[in-house]
């Protein structure tokens, strides 16, 4: 795996990069960061079927986030490793997966379990202890292109005394997992964590950086913090690690948390943001090419919600027969109508689930690509106060009106 | 009773009916036979369909789990829709405002629709048939409701399917007495309130449906009565509904044997793999059944051996996928022991397994067409059979048909 900075902001950008990650073989297309590892249940999407996969753009959409917890109880280690590991047991050998324990939907850290011999998840099958060389068997029978080392990431209200073990802890399993990985660190990404604390975060950061690993995974977000206390926190581990390796983040979903991310120097984002609007019957409406017209004009129109999204489940798009978005090249959007989806989630039709999660997917990875764009642009400091004033002022007029 | 016309048309009186009743919206050509089994081309408004053929049931609008492209891509050429289900939500209005069914869907091929009353009365508490119509609590506030054929047409008539189904009296065969006369004849009688309720017979055929039991007198008497009408096409009703096998392929037997040549026969809520194979060699075209995907949503998929139930911890470690003689997309991608990971757990696992459920029942219907058009039907029948029955233990009722079928699965048998 290699990664290269092609664009850092710098000035009024702060820490923002674009970056091109090569992942596949030489001759594969880089993913260009900043990218959207995209949520996946054991392996694929929640309701996108593999032929709707390969119709998202590419190669934006062949970045997703892996869980091994997804695979404790089955296959067997065994029988993943006979039928080829992920890409071979999925069909998807076209994609790259970044495996990574915290999905934070269903198998969540779980800081009271964790113990000097694993960290402790919640998942679906139950509380679980992760020991190192559990981990690293079960990640060498998936065979991902890139793996997390195994962490212990605790929210942001524990002791100074906690958080110091968190990190002592986190270190001593890096230095485990990089022992017993046969590819000596190559594909290997050190997790940084620190709770709130900045000099403790600078501390494990620094720590991390010396070791022989491809990239970092910045643990311990999300889970808590200060959204206000977050730029210091995510600085303090940017600025301790070395420029030319990715970083990904998990814990950051929102747009906003995104915009803050990049601000901060990550490059790789794993977020649940598509998975709960589309359970909710949510669908992204933003737009975003927001640098290309100065659209200040902000009006108060008659959607219900913000101008992000819509709710489909509402009564007024029962007629409305426009598709979610205009000119959205998505499968969703180029043959249904908010009307038909209205309909689906009414009579909790599956369906209605798949063709969100496309074009939520979709518009997603767009608007990453828009702030590619603004970055390569040099216009990243202003993409992201127009996006966070626009939706400001939209809330600032709904309650005027009210 | 007040009527003015007798339960039962006279011929002389059929005649001068069956003259305005000519406006069909389909043309039926049969392309090859073997004994009583036939292959036909079907031509609807919508689609040109190849018979004999399984219809997915898309009760609220959508096959559960499966994209539009996805079930152009396997083969499907009619989807069935509820239109009590329909009728409720999103509201038979709607869909006609918005330009009916088809377009509300963004399905281009055909569609039918049943005609409400069988899920009346098997879904609602209270339902109760009269000469009137169906009589049942409405499930939004418990009001009283009524739902006559004149509003089934015209439910129908806004969804704007290709095929319609009349409202009849169903009765379920597992009932005897004088109640399964009584339903056979109000069949008969509410099928002219359809005709004369149904304002668009050049676009969408209205299909008359036999009742009568398990008793052949009765079916007799109303295919008769059915046929008169010279309607565009002819469904077996009545069935599917936990009679025993031997009645329920004499039921089909008979009936194939009366209704016209030239006409499409459907068995309703059929069914299983082998049911299709029986009532094919008998002489049936269109089938429908939420079976396949139904059992998809439990693990079953369904496989030419039988079923294979993917929960089964045998399963955790088979590397094939369900099917090798497939090549369907999930069979293409994946394993069994994979998918015995995510079926019944996860969404995905659902749609993957009625992807492939779905696939297989078009599988069937294009090789039961293909091997009639080549003269091949025996051949394939025996295929079928020893593949399912490997150790030659058919079932007497299978047999039984067969031997009506005029097909000889005497290689089949064992000793």
């Amino acid at each position: 795996m290699r990664f290269a900075v092609t664009r850092a902001c710098g000035g009024g950008g702060g820490r923002a990069r674009a970056g091109a990650l090569y992942i596949g073989g030489s001759t594969t297309a880089p993913i260009e960061t900043p990218s959207l590892l995209i949520s996946t249940r054991k392996g694929l999407p929640n309701f996108v079927s593999r032929d709707h996969l390969a119709a998202l753009p590419t190669p934006d959409s062949l970045l997703l986030h892996v869980s091994p917890l997804h695979f404790l109880d089955c296959p067997s280690s065994k029988t993943i490793s006979n039928i080829g590991g992920l890409h071979q047991m999925l069909g998807l050998h076209e994609h790259f997966f970044v495996a990574a324990p915290r999905d934070s939907l269903e198998s969540l850290p779980e800081s009271d379990g964790t113990n000097k011999l694993g960290a402790s998840f919640e998942t679906p099958c139950g509380r679980r202890l992760i020991k190192p060389s559990a981990y690293v068997e079960k990640i060498a029978s998936l065979k991902p292109n890139l793996w997390a080392s195994i962490a212990d990431e605790v929210p942001a209200w524990v002791s100074g005394k906690r958080n110091k073990t968190s990190i002592d802890r986190t270190l001593r399993w890096l230095d485990e997992c990089l022992a017993l990985d046969p590819a000596g660190g190559k594909t290997m990404l050190g997790v940084v964590v620190g709770g709130s604390n900045i000099e403790e975060r600078k501390h494990c950061a620094i720590e991390v950086a010396t070791r022989n690993v491809s990239g970092f995974w910045i643990g311990g977000f999300g889970l808590g913090e200060n959204v206000e206390e977050r730029p210091a926190l995510l600085n303090a581990v940017t600025d301790n690690l070395p420029e030319e390796k990715a970083r990904f983040i998990s814990g950051l979903s929102l747009p906003e948390e995104v915009l803050q991310g990049v601000a901060s120097g990550i490059d790789l984002f794993d977020s649940t943001y598509i998975y709960h609007l589309t359970l909710g019957g949510f669908a992204l409406i933003f737009p975003f090419e927001i640098l290309d017209h100065n659209n200040l004009d902000f009006q108060l129109d008659d959607t219900v919600g913000d101008r992000t999204k819509i709710n489909l489940r509402a009564t007024i798009y029962r007629k409305d027969i426009s598709p979610i978005v205009a000119n959205c090249s998505c499968f969703t959007c180029q043959n249904h109508t908010r009307a038909y989806i209205n309909h689906l989630l009414n009579v909790h039709e599956m369906l209605a689930h798949i063709l969100l999660e496309i074009h939520n997917t979709h518009h997603y990875l767009g608007f990453f690509r828009a702030m590619r764009e603004a970055i390569k642009g040099g216009k990243f400091d202003l993409f992201r106060r127009t996006f966070v004033e626009s939706r400001r002022i939209h809330l600032t007029s709904a309650v005027l009106c009210s | 009773m007040g009527c003015s016309r007798s339960a039962v048309v006279d011929r002389s009186e059929g005649e001068a009916f069956s003259v305005s009743f000519l406006k069909m919206a389909l043309k039926f050509e049969v392309l090859g036979k073997f004994n009583r089994a036939r292959a036909a081309r079907l031509a609807l408004p919508h689609f040109v369909c190849q018979t004999p053929l399984f219809m997915p049931v898309g009760t609220q609008g959508t096959i559960k789990g499966l994209t539009n492209n996805q079930l152009e891509e396997i083969g499907c050429q009619i989807i069935l829709g509820n239109t009590y289900h329909l009728a409720l939500r999103p509201g038979a209005e709607l869909v006609d405002d918005l330009g009916g069914l088809h377009k509300f869907m963004n399905w281009k091929r055909a569609l039918l629709t049943d005609s409400g009353g069988f899920q009346m009365v098997s879904l609602l508490h209270l339902a109760d048939i009269t000469e009137q119509g169906v009589t049942f609590q409405s499930p939004v506030d418990a009001k009283p409701m009524l739902l006559t054929p004149e509003e089934s047409i015209q439910i129908q008539n806004k969804i704007g399917a290709d095929i319609i189904m009349a409202l009849d009296d169903v009765v379920k065969t597992t009932i005897t007495g004088p109640r399964i006369e009584e339903a056979m004849y109000r069949t008969v009688r509410w099928i002219d309130r359809c005709i004369a309720a149904h304002k668009r017979p050049d676009e969408q055929n209205l299909f008359g449906i036999v009742q009568g039991g398990l008793d052949p007198v009765l079916r007799d008497i109303c295919v008769r009565g059915l046929v008169d009408r010279n309607l565009p096409g002819y469904a077996i009703g009545g069935l599917s509904g936990g009679e025993d096998k031997d009645s329920f392929w004499r039921v089909v037997a008979q009936c194939t044997a009366a209704l016209p040549e030239d006409k499409p026969r459907y068995v309703m809520g059929v069914g299983y793999p082998l049911d299709i194979v029986v009532c094919s060699a008998l002489g049936a075209d269109m089938y429908d059944c939420v079976y396949p995907t139904r059992t998809a949503r439990f693990g079953t998929a369904l496989i030419p051996e039988g079923l294979l139930k993917l929960k089964n911890r045998a399963m955790a470690n088979d590397e094939r996928p369900i099917d090798p003689t497939c090549l369907c997309m999930v069979c293409r991608n994946y394993t069994r022991a994979y998918l015995h990971c995510v079926v019944t757990k996860d969404p995905m696992g659902s749609q993957l397994v009625s992807y492939h459920n779905l696939s297989y029942m078009m599988r069937l219907s294009k090789d039961l067409h293909t091997s009639i058009v080549k003269g091949q039907f025996p051949e394939f029948v025996q295929g079928f059979l020893r593949v399912q029955f490997p150790k030659g233990d058919i079932p007497e009722w299978v047999c039984n048909a067969m031997e009506v079928a005029g097909i000889d699965i005497s290689t089949c048998c064992a000793p």
